[in-house]
């Protein structure tokens, strides 16, 4: 296709050199034609974004003559096309290697989240292993909860939202609990800052405990944070007088009552950010969680679908689609790695995503993974749990076909990578 | 595919097909059999029918093989087999026998489904195979969950009872009238009524691997080349852990034998056979849980065959994936300004070692001829010479004739050569983490004993020279020297994948040395220049001095011009564009602007920036993307050159005085000691009344803490300033922190001021003794001092309690590496192991070797990193810059 562009140009010009003498006016024509031309076909032939770039950066520079603009069009596309990967490239070696060997220089402890002072999250080596690991639960499961238009500008309609996803139970608004051994009532204080600050009223609680069929539940009429629940007799053993271990296990019981929020989300917490709007810093907050259920935080009245995300791989496949586990998994390691301050190229990381996602499921880097699923019997023999394979492989009657890097090296065949994947070559004439 | 006949003069293994070897293969291969379980008669010669019978193959020197008739070196070994007494169960198995155990029905052996299910899923089962196997794999499995459920017979009506495993190789079965044991001859009959098709269901392919055959009946005695024997000086044969291994089973064999025969009580016969079977588990694998181990009396644990293929010594990973080489060397390192990065010193006495295969031709004859005549002791010389016509090698160590030698060398004759300058090599430093770990270099021959390297390839391997040392390979194929030529060679490896930039470039001295040469006052005599430019091999004329009166002086920036290419236009920052010396536009003051227009430096100084190794987007970087990788090798082996001259000239040293600091300053940093530690008490103070308002999220110890720790950091950098604000902004220590050459603010602040907080695990230090973390401070004492803040600095030295407090921080960083290369290690081999296999294929889509598509087009644009600009496939400025240029 570039071929087929320059030659065209070449036709083009010498034709327009020709009409130059005949009619300047023409010409012009010919030569806004000519730099159409170009950049259609650049077009055809570039990336989207480094097409914007030329059109752009042509736009704004007013002193290029067209000629000169076709000229930059053409050596763009020239110099796009003579930076491609030749045929046989090993890409995947390349990519593991530019990905393992900065390993070495990453930092091994947990830090604290980009200025963020209420949590710990997991970065450095433990957490790209934990990615191409593909474990079930990050160590630190951790969203980002964005707002849609209403309530990011506000940071009492965020805390609105955040309160609603936030996991509550009886526990988190308890100041302390009393009960009498021998006696079924337990009498509950709660605490009136931490009924504020996690936005749950008395009567809310009342409902609650009542719904969890522990026994009968009236506020006290004393103390309006008071809460009495009288123990059901169905609950507690005949002989109930001094079993400390029923007692023990009621009060649990009350303590996990269910308030209000989202399962696994154990923290929300505000964050501002600013956003540019007609040149004013505004302020703008969103909700970064502890723990993380994507699901059900996507349904929640207020939340930015489209922005939203976990750290949790797993679930965005779930719920998002495997293309969206690719993104995040890109996004994850490229977090990792610039968080350490190293520099590798993003085409290395979307190899690493797609070999993990190409099938349509999750695949970790590993024996339980991409290197279990090769058809190779020795290249996974010669991976991870050698005999145990060989015999998998006896059982099944496989056949070993020498087709991979490893198996290859093996038998002591040239891998059909990099110059091993000319396979015609020319038989030297005799003599 | 056709396979690949790369040598035609060998075999290539074209696939290898895996199974349970059946009995009758076992008899069929079986030369002997072994009945006894000496192994020597008294007079030390091989028992017939023991393990080293004759029958296995010959091994001694001149020994005639009974079997095929051929002495040592033909006779291939021949296996014998031990007739099991009773059958035995192969420990691996066990779990596939469990699986078809649960499977099958226990009267009539079928599959327990009904038998329509049974052909519509081996119709769905033979579509899967053929497009998906791991679906098909995964299809097996859901099959067997099926029919594990059902508790009668479809086929035959009979009740199933429940089998239980229990590891390694025992079954029972749970009876109405009780749990019985299942011995491995009830296994094995239940094992032979399976029918083929039933077994394909549940994924065993019963022409490689009938169940029945799971559960031995004789066992292959593999032939003594596999286990050899060694001679002791002493005197002493010693047996291979293998023959150990079968002794004893032998042994046990016989002995059951004899139970059997002489009608012993049933239990004896049960519990010998049980012995059985556990030396036949420990003989294949004698690692297997809830099993003795055998021993070599006692003590360690014998090889046996699994021991042989496992792990990272094992055959599969230690033999077959990596292999030892000949032609090979290995030794210090050390480095070589003066040659080419391209370079490699090779000491003459390795030269003389390694040899490269040279063929005789009409062109290369003479050449050959002085080779010879050298002999193997002179360089250059050759080591062997093989004669065409007759086939033989002659070893010059011994054949002295050289002369006589040289004379009849024919064309077409092999001599081995010694390496000489100009030969190929393959140069590694491990860990070899990336590619740029091996590179072909072109060797020089050198005096004394260690391999010289040039400096400024030390960042790709990652070498220094504090004892580290290096491998050298010779390729001997001319297709590898030359693709070591076109590929590997280490200006190929200018530029890096990793992240499109390049990783080959000057560190520490070159950068000080670029920086001297080119600040605004250096200014050079015709002699000083004369010298610089020479080291860097500059022909040509001294352009016209830059300073005519009251001498003629030329200053760097011109110097350095001399050697870039002559079109050349970059404009960039400098490292020491930073901080007093900012500037943004080429209207720069301080000089740390550069600017090169049609290859003349005319502005800015050279320092990491325009010249480091590893900086993308340098002029290094350009050059090489622009000019081509073998300019930036020119550049790299004149201009970087040059620069180490001019630092000589200047010299660079550091000393005490240089990291100096006022009074003033000394009272002022002392001042803010005092007040971040009032700050910081109050901060205690409320803490302890209650009164510290926690970060939302955080306890108030946490945030206690956290802010302290904030304060504390806060307190060293305000003190580093002031302690560099008041220094020489012009000693050569601050030279190398400006330029980038070595050290940084921190270093300075370190030196001069505080070495500041000590952390542990990223929190104050707070282990020790008991509430306490030195006996010097109160219990749970919370004040900077008690919890590793250093206030000391390294000129004027530490208190005792601090440094034990730097101690404590440094040790951590000490073990965390220890930690990260391991775990970093097997992080890397993981990825490659999954990776390895991807290669873009002619149509431009990413493919492992089986055809599957991983990407449509490498990378989403199909660029290769390498030949980026940091990531983008073209620098549209730079190209409108140039044709902007050319009018």
């Amino acid at each position: 296709m570039a071929k087929g562009s320059t030659k065209s140009s070449r036709k083009g010009s010498s034709k327009s050199k020709k009409k130059e003498r005949a009619k300047a006016a023409v010409k012009a024509v010919e030569r806004k034609d000519l730099l159409e031309a170009k950049l259609s076909a650049a077009r055809e032939i570039l990336p989207e974004s480094i097409y914007k770039e030329l059109e752009e950066k042509l736009g704004s520079e007013p002193e290029l003559g067209i000629e000169e603009k076709a000229l930059v069009v053409e050596e763009t596309v020239r110099q796009y096309i003579s930076k491609m990967a030749q045929p046989g490239e090993p890409v995947g070696t390349v990519a593991a290697q530019s990905i393992g060997e900065p390993g070495t220089q990453m930092t091994l402890r947990t830090f604290h989240y980009a200025g963020l002072m209420e949590f710990d999250v997991t970065l450095g080596l433990p957490r790209l292993i934990e990615v191409v690991d593909a474990r079930r639960e990050p160590s630190t499961p951790m969203m980002k909860v964005y707002l849609v238009e209403e309530y990011k500008r506000d940071r009492e309609k965020a805390k609105e939202v955040a309160r609603k996803i936030e996991y509550t139970i009886v526990e988190n608004v308890l100041h302390d609990m009393e009960y009498t051994m021998g006696d079924n009532v337990f009498v509950l204080r709660l605490d009136p800052g931490m009924m504020e600050d996690k936005g749950v009223t008395v009567e809310r609680v009342v409902n609650a405990l009542a719904k969890a069929k522990i026994g009968e539940v009236e506020a006290s009429e004393e103390d309006p944070y008071t809460v009495l629940v009288s123990v059901s007799e169905k609950l507690l053993p005949p002989d109930y007088m001094y079993d400390v271990k029923t007692y023990r296990e009621i009060e649990e019981k009350i303590k996990k009552v269910y308030l209000k929020g989202i399962k696994g989300i154990k923290r929300a917490v505000i964050q501002e950010d600013f956003e540019d709007i007609d040149g004013k810093r505004r302020p703008v907050y969103y909700i970064i969680t502890e723990g993380s259920n994507l699901r059900e935080v996507l349904n929640v009245k207020g939340v930015d679908y489209t922005r939203t995300i976990t750290n949790n791989i797993h679930e965005i496949a779930e719920v998002l689609g495997i293309e969206a586990a690719r993104n995040a998994i890109i996004s994850e390691i490229l977090e990792v790695l610039n968080s350490s301050g190293l520099d590798v190229d993003i085409r290395h990381i979307m190899l690493v995503a797609d070999i993990m996602t190409w099938t349509g499921h999750i695949r970790q880097i590993g024996r339980l993974g991409v290197s279990g699923e090769k058809p190779s019997i020795l290249a996974r023999a010669a991976f991870e749990v050698t005999v145990k394979r060989l015999y998998e492989a006896a059982v099944a009657g496989e056949e070993e076909r020498f087709q991979g890097v490893t198996e290859s090296i093996i038998a002591g065949i040239p891998p059909l990578v990099g110059t091993g994947t000319v396979l015609l070559k020319v038989a030297p004439r005799q003599g | 595919m056709p396979r690949r006949d790369f040598n035609e003069e060998a075999y290539v293994i074209d696939s290898i097909k895996f199974g349970v070897l059946p009995p009758h293969e076992i008899m069929k291969m079986a030369k002997v059999t072994v009945v006894r379980p000496e192994i020597y008669e008294a007079d030390g010669t091989p028992i017939t029918g023991g393990l080293r019978d004759p029958h296995f193959g010959a091994i001694e020197p001149g020994e005639r093989c009974p079997v095929c008739g051929n002495t040592r070196e033909d006779c291939p070994g021949h296996f014998g087999k031990i007739d099991l007494a009773r059958p035995v169960i192969v420990p691996h198995y066990s779990e596939t026998i469990y699986q078809l155990l649960q499977v099958t029905c226990r009267a009539c052996g079928r599959l327990l489904l009904p038998q329509d299910k049974i052909s519509g899923y081996l119709r769905l089962l033979s579509r899967l195979k053929k497009k998906w196997p791991q679906l098909a794999s995964n299809f097996s499995v859901q099959v067997r969950k099926e029919a594990s459920q059902v508790t009668e017979c479809p086929h035959c009506g009979a009740r199933q009872f429940k089998v239980r495993f229990v590891k390694p190789f025992t079954f029972y079965e749970d009876r109405p009238e009780g749990e019985v044991r299942l011995t491995p001859s009830d296994v094995r009959e239940r094992l032979e009524k399976i029918l083929d098709d039933d077994l394909r269901l549940v994924g065993v392919d019963p022409e490689a691997a009938r169940p029945e055959w799971m559960v031995i009946t004789a066992l292959p005695v593999p032939p003594l080349s596999v286990r050899p024997s060694i001679t002791l000086e002493t005197g002493f044969r010693a047996e291979d852990d293998l023959t150990h291994a079968l002794t004893e089973i032998v042994r046990q064999n016989e002995r059951l034998k004899n139970f059997l025969v002489s009608n012993a009580p049933e239990t004896m016969i049960e519990d010998s056979w049980l012995t059985l079977q556990h030396v036949v588990a420990a003989y294949i694998d004698n690692e297997l849980p809830n099993m003795y181990q055998l021993t070599h009396r006692r003590k360690r644990p014998l090889k046996t065959l699994a021991q042989r293929l496992k792990g990272k010594e094992g055959r599969l990973r230690g033999n077959l994936s990596g292999k030892r080489v000949n032609y090979s060397a290995r030794t210090v390192i050390s480095p070589d300004p003066l040659i080419s990065i391209n370079e490699v010193g090779v000491p003459v006495d390795i030269a003389k070692k390694l040899t490269v295969a040279m063929r005789v031709t009409p062109y290369n004859i003479e050449e050959a001829r002085r080779f010879i005549l050298n002999g193997p002791e002179k360089w250059p010389g050759a080591v062997f010479v093989t004669k065409s016509r007759t086939g033989k090698k002659i070893d010059l160590r011994y054949y002295t004739n050289y002369r006589q030698l040289a004379e009849s060398l024919e064309v077409g004759d092999i001599v081995e050569r010694h390496l000489v300058d100009g030969d190929i090599v393959l140069f590694n430093r491990q860990p070899s983490l990336h590619r740029m770990s091996i590179m072909g270099h072109i060797v020089k021959v050198v005096p004394y004993k260690t391999f010289r390297l040039n400096l400024l390839v030390c960042p790709p391997y990652n070498a220094d020279f504090d004892g580290d040392e290096m491998n050298l390979h010779v390729p001997r194929l001319y297709e590898a020297m030359s693709e070591a030529r076109e590929l590997l060679l280490v200006e190929k490896h200018i530029l890096t994948p990793r992240y499109g930039g390049p990783i080959i470039g000057g560190r520490q001295d070159y950068i000080s040395g670029a920086y001297l040469l080119t600040v605004k006052t250096s200014l050079y005599t015709k002699e000083e220049a004369t010298l610089i430019l020479s080291r860097g091999g500059f022909k040509g004329e001294l352009p016209e001095p830059a300073i005519l009166k009251p001498r003629e002086l030329w200053t760097g920036k011109q110097l350095a011009s001399l050697f870039l290419p002559q079109d050349l236009n970059f404009r960039g920052k400098s490292k020491i564009n930073a901080g007093p010396l900012k500037c943004d536009s080429e209207d720069c003051f301080h000089d740390s602007y550069i600017v090169v227009r049609n290859g003349k430096l005319l502005e800015g100084v050279l320092d990491k920036n325009a010249i480091g190794a590893e900086q993308p987007g340098n002029l290094l970087h350009i050059v090489a993307l622009e000019y081509g990788v073998e300019k930036a090798r020119e550049l790299l082996d004149s201009l970087f050159r040059s620069f180490i001259r001019a630092l000589e000239l200047r010299g660079l040293t550091i000393t005490v005085s240089d990291i100096d600091i006022t009074d003033e300053a000394k009272q002022e940093i002392a001042r803010l000691v005092e007040t971040y530690k009032k700050r910081i008490q109050e901060m205690i103070r409320d803490y302890w009344e209650g009164r510290l308002e926690p970060i939302p999220g955080r306890t108030v110890e946490e945030s206690l803490e956290l802010k302290i720790i904030q304060e504390l950091q806060r307190l060293r950098e305000e003190a580093g300033r002031v302690a560099v604000n008041s220094m020489d902004a012009f000693n050569d220590v601050f030279i190398m922190a400006r330029t980038g050459a070595r050290g940084g603010e921190i270093n300075i602040t370190q030196m001069a001021a505080m070495l500041g907080q000590q952390t542990v695990r990223g929190r104050r230090i707070v282990r020790g003794y008991r509430k306490k973390t030195l006996p010097h401070f109160r219990d749970n004492e919370l004040s900077p001092e008690a919890r590793g803040f250093v206030k000391g600095n390294f000129r004027d030295g530490l208190r005792p309690v601090e440094v034990f407090f730097h101690a404590a921080g440094g040790r951590e960083g000490l073990v965390d590496t220890a930690v990260k290369t391991s775990q970093s290690g097997y992080m890397q081999r993981r990825l490659i192991n999954a990776l390895q296999d991807l290669v873009v294929a002619y149509d431009g889509t990413v493919r492992d070797n089986w055809g599957n598509i991983v990407q449509f087009k490498y990378g989403e644009d199909g660029v290769d990193p390498m030949y980026t600009y940091h990531g983008k496939p073209v620098n549209i400025d730079r190209i409108i810059e140039r044709v902007k240029g050319a009018r």
